[in-house]
C-alpha cells in the first residue's frame, strides 16, 4: 500500500536546513585524569594491570572489563613501542583531500596490552612491527592532551 | 515463560556534574548490584543498558560506549530505548532476556552524563521538537510541559499549590536518600515563589540535571530461590506509545500510561489496583507529572491525584506512598538512571532495606513507571514479595 | 543499600573554571537538511499562499492538522486534502519566561497549541500575539495574523501569531 500521492515537480521538492545546536564538556575521568595528568607533568604512560587476568590496559581504567574488579595498580608503560598496523589516509575529517598524506599507526607501548592510535612522522615505508617512540611537546605547551604527543617516530 | 526476579541493586550518588566518565559511571552503579546479591561478572550471561539521547554525553554508539563499565565484554548486549521512559524499558527489556528462558542472569545498568552537554543540555533537548514546524518557533523544552499542566490544571480545576505540593513531599524524601543531590526542606510557598520559568512551571516545580548510573540484576527463578532468601518479582511489565503528534494529544490525560498499566496488572492479576498495590514510584520530573501519571495508573480518579496528595495519602506514612526514595525532584534526573533508581527504590522498600526511607506497613506489591520520547511513552513493572 | 556513603566524585563550576580537572571541550557540528516530504511540503506551500491545509482520512473521518499522507490510527493512506480556516482556539497556553537555551526575557513570549477550525483536533504549536496574557484563556477563539504575501517563504513563521477573534472585526466566532 504506498501513498496516494507523489511530489511529480521538482519545484515542490524541498529541504529544511538546521543543526544540532549542542556543544560537549568532557571530563578525562577518575583514570582519565591520572593518565592526562602523568602525560603532561611527567611526559610519561600509565597503564594500569588487572593481576586475576594479567591485562594491561592502556589507556588505564578504574576497573576491569573481563573480570570486573576495580584496579589500582598503575604501571608505567612505553615510552617506546610497536608497530600493530599502519596506514596513510589521503582524506581529511571532512573528506577533502590532505595537502599531506597522513599516517596513523596502532602503537603497543611497551609493557602495555592494548593499542593506542596515533600519527606517525619521520619514518618513510614503516611497516608492522617497527619500532617506534613519542615526539613530545615541551613541558610547558603540555595541556594534558593526547596531542602532547605530537607523533610517533621510527627509532 | 519463566518468573523473573531482581535479586540485587546498585546506585551512584547523582551529582550536577560527576568527573567520572559513563563507564566509570555505570561500572560503579553495577559492580555493586552484583555485589549485593554475591554474583561476580563470570555469573553474568547477558547485559541490557539504558542511556537517554546520544547528544547528552556527545558520544555516538553510546551503548557500545557503555558497555565495558556495565559488563557487557564479550557478552550478548542490547540497549532499549524509550528516551524518558528507558530507565523502565530496559528492565522490561531484561525480563525478556530471562524469561524467554534464554539467560539466567541479566545485568540491567542504565547511566546518564547530561553535564558534558554544555554550557546546557536545552541544546540537545530542543530537538525533540519537529523540525520543520515547531523548531523555527525557537521553542523551549519546558514547553510542552507547561502547555500539559496548564491543560491538566485547567480541565480538573487544580491549583499551583496543590501541584506544589508534589515537589515539598519529594524534595524532603529525597533527603533520606544517599544519591541525592537535590534534596531540601521546603514550603509550597518556596515554590510559589521561585523563579518562573514557563508559566506555570516554577524553578521548584523541576527535576534537576544530573550525572549518575544504576543498576538491578534479574535472574531466572532457579537462581533467584539458590541465592537470594527474599527475591522480588517482576509480576507484571507494561509500556505504551501515543501518537508523535503532540498537539494531537489529550494533554489532560496519559491515556497511553493507562495502556500500559493496563498491561501490566493483567499481567500480574491486579483487578484492584489501589487496593493492591502498597507503594509506588512513578515518574516525576515535574511536580505535575507525578500527579498525572498517579491518574494513568488508576491510582486515583481523574483530577483527583492532588487531592490525595493534599490528604496525605502519597506520603511515606500514607494509606500509598508514593515516590518515597524522593524520586527524580528530589534525588536527582539522570534521565535513564533515574528511571531504574525508582525501580531499584521498589525493590528496597519491598525487601524492607530502604533504612530511613522504609514505608510501615511491610509491603508486598510496588510499582514503576517512567515516561518520555517524545513525551508520549508510558513504561511499567509491577514487583511483589512472597 | 540505606545510609552507606554511595560512590561518585561530584565536581563544582569553580572546580571546572578554575581548571582542577582536565577537560577537553568539542563544539559539535551537526548540520541536517531535513525533507519537508509531501505532506509537510504541501503545507508549507499553502502557507506561503495564506492557507492551511489538512489531509483528511475517509475511513475514521478526521481532518489531521499537521497534514500527513497516512493515518496512523487507520493505518492506511489519507484520502484528500482539505482546507481549513485559519482560525481556531486555545487547546493550551503558557508564558515563557526562557529562550529555548534557557536565557531569559525581559517579556514572556507567549505560546499555545491551538486547535484549528475544521480540524479534527488538529494542532498546532504557535505564538499568541496583540493580546494581554491575563485575557489568555482556553477555549479562547483566535485568528492567524498572516506575514503580508510578499514576506511569505512556506513556513511557520509565515503567520506572525495568533490573535483573539475580534466580534466587531471578524464577526461571530
Amino acid at each position: 500500500m504506498g501513498s496516494s500521492e507523489q511530489i511529480d515537480r521538482v519545484t515542490d521538492l524541498r529541504a529544511w536546513p538546521g543543526e544540532f545546536p549542542v556543544s560537549h564538556l568532557y571530563t578525562m575521568g577518575i583514570a582519565g585524569e591520572r593518565f592526562f595528568r602523568e602525560l603532561k607533568d611527567n611526559g610519561r604512560f600509565l597503564g594500569s594491570r588487572c593481576a586475576a587476568c594479567d591485562h594491561v590496559y592502556l589507556p588505564p581504567s578504574i576497573f576491569c572489563p573481563r573480570c570486573f574488579a576495580a584496579l589500582d595498580e598503575w604501571k608505567e608503560v612505553g615510552p617506546q613501542g610497536t608497530v600493530r598496523a599502519v596506514t596513510t589516509a589521503h582524506r581529511g575529517v571532512d573528506g577533502t583531500t590532505l595537502k599531506t598524506p597522513e599516517t596513523l599507526a596502532l602503537i603497543q607501548l611497551d609493557g602495555a596490552d592494548d593499542l593506542l592510535t596515533h600519527r606517525i612522522k619521520e619514518s618513510e615505508g614503516l611497516e608492522i612491527g617497527a619500532r617506534v617512540a613519542p615526539v613530545l611537546k615541551e613541558t610547558p605547551e603540555r595541556e594534558g592532551s593526547i596531542l602532547d604527543v605530537r607523533y610517533f617516530r621510527a627509532v | 515463560m519463566r518468573k523473573v526476579a531482581v535479586v540485587g541493586a546498585g546506585l551512584t550518588r547523582f551529582m550536577r556534574r560527576a568527573q567520572e566518565t559513563g563507564p566509570e559511571l555505570a561500572w560503579l552503579a553495577a559492580s555493586q548490584a552484583l555485589e549485593s546479591c554475591g554474583l561476580g561478572l563470570k555469573d553474568v550471561d547477558s547485559v541490557a543498558i539504558g542511556t537517554a539521547p546520544d547528544a547528552f554525553d556527545g558520544v555516538h554508539m553510546k551503548g557500545e560506549y557503555l558497555a565495558p563499565g556495565a559488563g557487557g565484554w564479550g557478552r550478548p548486549v542490547t540497549r532499549p530505548y524509550a528516551g524518558g521512559g528507558t530507565g523502565v524499558l530496559v528492565p522490561i527489556h531484561a525480563w525478556f532476556n530471562v524469561a524467554s528462558g534464554l539467560f539466567d542472569v541479566c545485568l540491567v545498568v542504565a547511566e546518564e552524563k547530561m553535564s558534558t552537554c554544555h554550557p546546557h543540555p536545552q541544546g540537545a533537548f530542543v530537538t525533540i521538537f519537529d523540525n520543520i514546524l515547531e523548531r523555527p518557533l525557537e521553542p523551549n523544552l519546558i514547553w510542552i510541559f507547561a502547555l500539559e499542566m496548564q491543560r491538566y490544571m485547567d480541565t480538573y480545576g487544580i491549583t499551583k499549590e496543590e501541584i506544589a505540593l508534589v515537589s515539598v513531599k519529594n524534595k524532603r524524601n529525597g533527603l533520606d536518600h544517599p544519591s541525592t543531590h537535590v534534596a531540601e526542606e521546603i514550603t509550597v510557598k518556596d515554590v510559589m515563589e521561585s523563579e518562573v520559568m514557563v508559566s506555570p512551571v516554577n524553578r521548584l516545580d523541576v527535576s534537576p540535571v544530573s550525572d549518575g548510573a544504576a543498576a538491578i540484576v534479574l535472574v531466572s527463578e532457579d537462581v533467584a530461590r539458590r541465592i537470594s532468601d527474599n527475591p522480588v518479582w517482576i509480576d507484571g511489565i507494561g509500556w505504551n506509545l501515543d501518537t508523535a503528534y503532540w498537539t494531537n494529544r489529550d494533554l489532560a490525560y496519559p491515556s497511553y500510561v493507562e495502556r500500559a498499566a493496563r498491561m501490566a496488572y493483567k499481567m500480574a492479576g491486579i483487578t484492584e489496583p489501589r487496593k493492591q498495590i502498597n507503594v509506588v514510584e512513578p515518574y516525576d520530573p515535574f511536580s505535575y507529572k507525578e500527579l498525572h501519571h498517579l491518574e494513568g495508573l488508576l491510582l486515583c480518579d481523574k483530577g483527583q491525584a492532588a487531592k490525595i496528595t493534599a490528604d496525605g495519602v502519597t506520603q511515606r506514612n500514607g494509606d500509598m506512598p508514593v515516590s518515597p526514595s524522593g524520586g527524580l525532584l528530589g534525588v536527582g534526573n539522570p534521565i535513564a538512571a533515574a528511571g531504574l533508581m525508582k525501580v531499584a527504590e521498589i525493590f528496597w522498600q519491598l525487601r524492607g532495606e530502604a533504612g530511613r526511607r522504609q514505608v510501615p506497613g511491610q509491603p508486598k506489591v510496588g510499582l514503576a513507571q517512567a515516561w518520555g520520547d517524545l513525551m508520549q511513552v508510558g513504561t511499567v513493572v509491577v514487583m511483589r514479595v512472597d | 543499600m540505606t545510609e552507606r556513603t554511595l560512590p561518585g566524585t561530584p565536581l563544582s563550576d569553580e572546580d571546572m573554571q578554575q581548571g582542577k580537572v582536565l577537560t577537553l571541550n568539542w563544539p559539535a557540528s551537526l548540520r541536517y537538511e531535513w525533507d519537508t516530504g509531501v505532506a509537510i511540503g504541501r503545507f508549507l506551500r499553502e502557507l506561503k499562499n495564506g492557507r492551511i491545509i489538512g489531509r483528511s482520512c475517509h475511513r475514521c473521518q478526521r481532518v489531521l492538522i499537521p497534514p500527513r499522507m497516512f493515518c496512523e490510527r487507520c493505518f492506511r493512506p489519507t484520502d484528500a486534502w482539505q482546507f481549513v480556516q485559519d482560525s481556531g482556539s486555545v487547546n493550551t497556553y503558557s508564558l515563557s519566561h526562557l529562550r529555548w537555551d534557557a536565557s531569559r526575557v525581559e517579556e514572556p513570549i507567549l505560546v499555545a497549541v491551538i486547535e484549528i477550525d475544521g480540524s479534527s483536533q488538529g494542532g498546532l504549536l504557535h505564538y499568541l500575539g496583540d493580546v494581554r496574557p491575563e485575557e489568555i484563556h482556553i477555549g479562547m477563539k483566535v485568528k492567524a495574523v498572516w506575514k503580508p504575501a510578499e514576506e511569505r517563504e512556506g513556513s511557520i513563521l509565515d503567520i506572525r501569531h495568533f490573535r483573539p477573534i475580534d466580534t466587531a472585526q471578524d464577526g461571530p466566532a
